[in-house]
């Protein structure tokens, strides 16, 4: 699924939900088409003649990605469904070395024929850029795994779950909505299910179903008398999960000011608050400015902790290869090989790991062929390392890659992505109430919203879904227009409470964009609730 | 073959409504052919060449509606995806907004196909690209860039005898060169439609020498400042306000053009005097396809005449609902402006910032339309009508409802994504923090 197109999807806030064009990421088919698998005997007879073919031709690496990738939407609005989609997207992509410099081909017609002109023409792109290029590219080894598989660990497959169970759920969630005073509703369920199958001349042959699923809604309240009006978003997690993430129990539930919601999701319940929360929000005070002590729940972190630590801890952007459109980062090469570069508190552990159950990023092995693993990123506050893959290890001295190579589709070409990224709680006892009750001044942010940063990492406002204000230790009231501006490193140094491993969640992105031509990936990233001290909050409100 | 002809298009499509059992069947045909280079740190990072073609089908029975798509042509395969949309149609609930397919149109053809950009191949790529980095090699500079072109057609039609085809070319090139000390950054973007017009080495020559000129950047307070955006820095403001012109959200009460009390802004001035907004598919620098996806003829629309919103888009549907012609919006917006270039804007003002780009634009408030975002990759200070210095970045936080009222000057437009925007002079720009990104 492209990103701009599911960043229409998820628009809602601006208006009426629209299905994007669908052709963009796939072939609608019926639902229980779905369910095939191709064999994995035609699919290692078809990755040979790939890998033959570059071989013949020059290659001295190749790598054959056979994808099949589903994806199924229900959307509706208020009283309508506004779409049911099943699509498909099956084809191949091959990846060569050729004269020290990468190719890459993609068809949609899987034969042995067009699998072998699309090697050669793999071939004759690297080849042609090899004039080109600059110092050869250096490949990590890889051992050969031989043919192995992995599974998401799901316990129902979306895709069985009838159209219909879905369009009442949604259609039930909107009424709810309305029933509890909102004017505007629109939910949607989408459900992706990537088949992979990944082969190379290091003689891997890896089989993956992955399986990720995401209901969210958007409920908007107007007061027509004075022209305002406030939305509220779902305060849901795309989750690495099957549809029995629908079904929540007791003990996925985290009470408190809102209920949130942990490993399972209550759509019904979670749309009730929002119509309550969207209607206080219309009467809420708007946020003097000044300095804060800031107590974010997960459902907001994850997203500070996508921008602020995932994407600057890339080895391709400290290394300039993402420069021409997100841009570098500030934690550059001599700030990791000094070993003593403070980008945080003390109590800021992040780890990140491609192997974590139930998120979004998890998968046995990467699009070429790495087995994943977890690994430090920041160590008691300092850099410890980086995500690479196998062409940029050497420079910083690993022998293995770690990971973190993606392709959305068949028809894109893999390269460096974000695993999960994730902040370790506390290691001491600490509820979100302990927390509060030592703020005199702050707000409690639950639920995410607006986000900018720069093109190194530095400067990032956020917004968010609910903001309430914390006098003397206790909540006094919902809040309007609040944004927080922080350095990155000033941000994370002023960290100085995480609450322990009782309240750790995971938030994350079904889109993130990268890259040129940009592609999507999905990531997660989990913390416990987090205290950051005074921090810089703005006022939004504006008069047109 | 992915780019097939008018009629070749016409007879697969012909074909597949021949298999149609449905109240109303609607389909299209899309292809497109073409490759890409990425580069970064002087050298190729990922290279590809792409071709792909599909097929889709929408049947409705009643108010039914279901849908699929197929990328294989034989006989066999046409029918069976006639038939997985009609299955799928009577799966599906009513929809409640469904709008019967159009009656035959005319349409005017467009002028978006260049059969130079057509003829690009991995070596015409590897050649341009060749010229951007013989700029950055020989100024000691690092250069990180995107080169990308295609050719695509589209065609729709439908049982009640609609049909409408167009082919089109693009090659976009976009490069960031930085000098070697990561003190200093440059940016450039173009895209054409004709091959001809792009110039990756005069245009990697603007981005290297705003790499040097931005080295060494001071800081300044942020605050109010005026500032003279350039047409990119301008279109990615300016881009965010138009979905805000749809007819449906203003009527709801959703939208920065709805009315207190209920109501569009309709008819109000809502910019400064000076500002006029068409769009026109038909226009010799940014053509567009003249239909939209169901066959809706696209014509030149005045969104904004001196200030006053004059259009709302409507879909059928809710131009049904409200007894409108329907009214689509356009992705090739033209803003007018005058004839200063941008070194005459830069001129006439005593003090005052100098913007290249914009980067990470977002919503703040749906109800203002308040963006933020940051300046990026060459931002100056202007004064007595000189740039004195580069200065560091900031963050904004500006609605452009705002920033198109408080408009001094327009230059003359140039063509930046899907717009032909001119470079702005805007008074009282409201910077809220600094940046130290480079």
């Amino acid at each position: 699924m492209k990103r701009k197109d599911f960043l229409y999807l998820s628009g809602m806030g601006m208006g009426a939900l629209l299905l994007p064009d669908l052709s963009a990421f796939g072939t609608p088919i019926d639902p229980l088409q779905a369910l095939d698998g191709v064999d994995v005997k035609i699919k290692k007879e078809l990755a040979d003649v790939a890998l033959n073919a570059a071989k013949s031709k020059g290659a001295t690496y190749a790598d054959i990605r056979i994808g099949r990738y589903l994806n199924q939407f229900v959307a509706t609005r208020e009283k309508r469904v506004q779409g049911v989609a099943n699509t498909e997207s099956y084809g191949v992509g091959i990846r060569v070395l050729a004269n020290g410099c990468w190719g890459f081909a993609a068809t949609n017609n899987v034969t042995k024929d067009a699998i072998a002109k699309a090697a050669e023409q793999a071939v004759a792109v690297a080849k042609a850029n090899a004039k080109i290029q600059g110092e050869p590219v250096q490949l990590a080894p890889q051992k050969g795994y031989g043919e192995v598989s992995w599974k998401t660990p799901i316990e129902i497959n979306a895709f069985e779950v009838p159209v219909k169970e879905k369009v009442d759920l949604l259609l039930n969630v909107n009424d709810v909505a309305m029933q509890n005073g909102a004017n505007f509703v629109n939910s949607v369920i989408f459900a992706v299910n990537e088949q992979k199958y990944f082969a190379s001349t290091d003689g891997s042959y890896i089989d993956q179903d992955v399986h990720r699923i995401y209901p969210t809604f958007n409920v908007t309240k107007v007061d027509r008398e004075s022209g305002k009006f406030k939305t509220r978003n779902a305060l849901s997690a795309p989750s690495g999960k099957g549809y029995e993430y629908m079904h929540a129990r007791p003990e996925d539930k985290v009470t408190g000011v809102v209920t949130r919601y942990k490993g399972r999701y209550d759509m019904l319940e979670d749309v009730k608050e929002a119509a309550r929360v969207a209607t206080e929000k219309v009467k809420a005070k708007s946020v003097e400015p000044g300095k804060y002590d800031l107590v974010l729940d997960p459902s907001h972190l994850w997203l500070t902790i996508h921008e602020s630590v995932g994407h600057p801890t890339e080895l391709d952007r400290v290394l300039g290869y993402e420069a021409n459109y997100a841009g570098t980062s500030f934690l550059t090469l001599d700030k990791w090989e000094s070993k003593n570069f403070k980008f945080g508190s003390d109590k800021v552990n992040i780890v990140a790991d491609k192997t974590q159950v139930g998120s979004l990023g998890a998968v046995g092995y990467d699009d070429e062929g790495v087995k994943c693993k977890k690994w430090d990123l920041i160590k008691n506050g300092i850099l410890t390392s980086y995500q690479a893959i196998r062409d940029q290890a050497h420079i910083i001295g690993l022998t293995e890659s770690n990971g973190c190579c993606y392709s959305q589709g068949w028809d894109d070409v893999q390269f460096q992505r974000m695993p999960n990224v994730s902040l370790q709680p506390g290691k001491e006892k600490l509820s979100v109430d302990d927390m509060i009750k030592n703020v005199e001044k702050g707000i409690y942010i639950i639920g995410d919203g607006s986000f900018s940063i720069d093109q190194q990492r530095y400067n990032f406002q956020f917004g968010g879904q609910i903001f309430y204000e914390i006098k003397e230790g206790k909540i006094a009231g919902m809040l309007n227009d609040v944004a927080y501006q922080a350095n990155t490193q000033e941000f994370w140094n002023s960290c100085n409470a995480i609450c322990d491993e009782s309240d750790y969640r995971l938030g994350g992105s079904f889109n993130d964009g990268k890259g040129q031509p940009s592609q999507s990936s999905a990531v997660s990233h989990g913390s416990a609730t987090t205290r950051f001290n005074g921090v810089n909050v703005i006022n939004t409100a504006r008069k047109i | 073959m992915a780019i097939l002809s008018k009629e070749e298009a016409q007879a697969i499509l012909k074909k597949v409504i021949g298999y149609s059992k449905a109240d109303f069947c609607e389909v299209g045909l899309n292809g497109s052919d073409g490759g890409n280079i990425r580069y970064a740190r002087n050298a190729v990072s990922t290279a590809g060449q792409i071709s792909t073609m599909s097929l889709g089908v929408s049947s409705t029975f009643g108010k039914k509606t279901g849908s699929a798509t197929i990328n294989e042509f034989d006989d066999a395969s046409l029918q069976k995806v006639v038939k997985r949309a009609e299955e799928l149609a009577m799966l599906a609930p009513e929809n409640p907004e469904f709008m019967p397919p159009l009656d035959p149109q005319t349409f005017p053809e467009s002028n978006t196909y260049n059969a130079k950009t057509a003829a690009m191949t991995p070596d015409t790529r590897a050649e341009m690209v060749g010229k951007s980095l013989s700029v950055s090699k020989a100024a000691g500079l690092d250069a990180a860039g995107f080169l990308e072109n295609s050719t695509r057609f589209n065609a729709i039609m439908n049982s009640k005898g609609l049909f409408a085809y167009n082919k089109g070319t693009d090659v976009s090139f976009s490069v960031t060169v930085r000098n070697k000390q990561g003190t200093g950054s440059g940016y450039i973007e173009q895209g054409f439609n004709d091959l001809d017009k792009m110039d990756t080495l005069a245009l990697s020559k603007i981005a290297a020498s705003k790499a040097n000129g931005s080295a060494g950047a001071k800081a300044i307070e942020p605050g109010k400042y005026t500032v003279i955006l350039e047409p990119l820095a301008a279109s990615d403001i300016i881009g965010n306000m138009f979905r805000g012109f749809d007819a449906r959200s203003a009527d709801e009460g959703r939208s920065f053009m709805s009315k207190k009390g209920g109501g569009t802004r309709l008819g109000e001035q809502l910019f400064s005097e000076n500002v006029n907004i068409y769009s026109d598919p038909m226009n010799a620098e940014i053509p567009s396809a003249t239909f939209t996806g169901e066959g809706l003829p696209v014509k030149r629309t005045q969104w904004v005449e001196k200030g006053v919103v004059k259009n709302l888009s409507y879909s059928r549907y809710w131009a049904a609902q409200k007894n409108v012609q329907p009214l689509p919006f356009s992705r090739s917006m033209v803003i007018e402006g005058g004839t200063q270039s941008l070194e005459d804007l830069i001129k006439s003002t005593e003090k005052g910032i100098l913007v290249t780009r914009f980067w990470y634009i977002r919503s703040v408030d749906p109800q203002t339309l308040l963006l933020t975002g940051l300046t990026r990759d060459g931002t100056f200070y202007i004064e007595n009508g000189e740039i004195k210095f580069p200065i560091k970045n900031f963050r904004f936080n500006e609605s452009p409802v705002i920033m198109l009222n408080n408009v001094e000057a327009l230059g003359k437009p140039v063509r930046t994504g899907s717009g032909l925007i001119p470079p702005m002079k805007i008074r009282d720009f409201t910077f809220t923090s600094l940046s130290d990104a480079i």
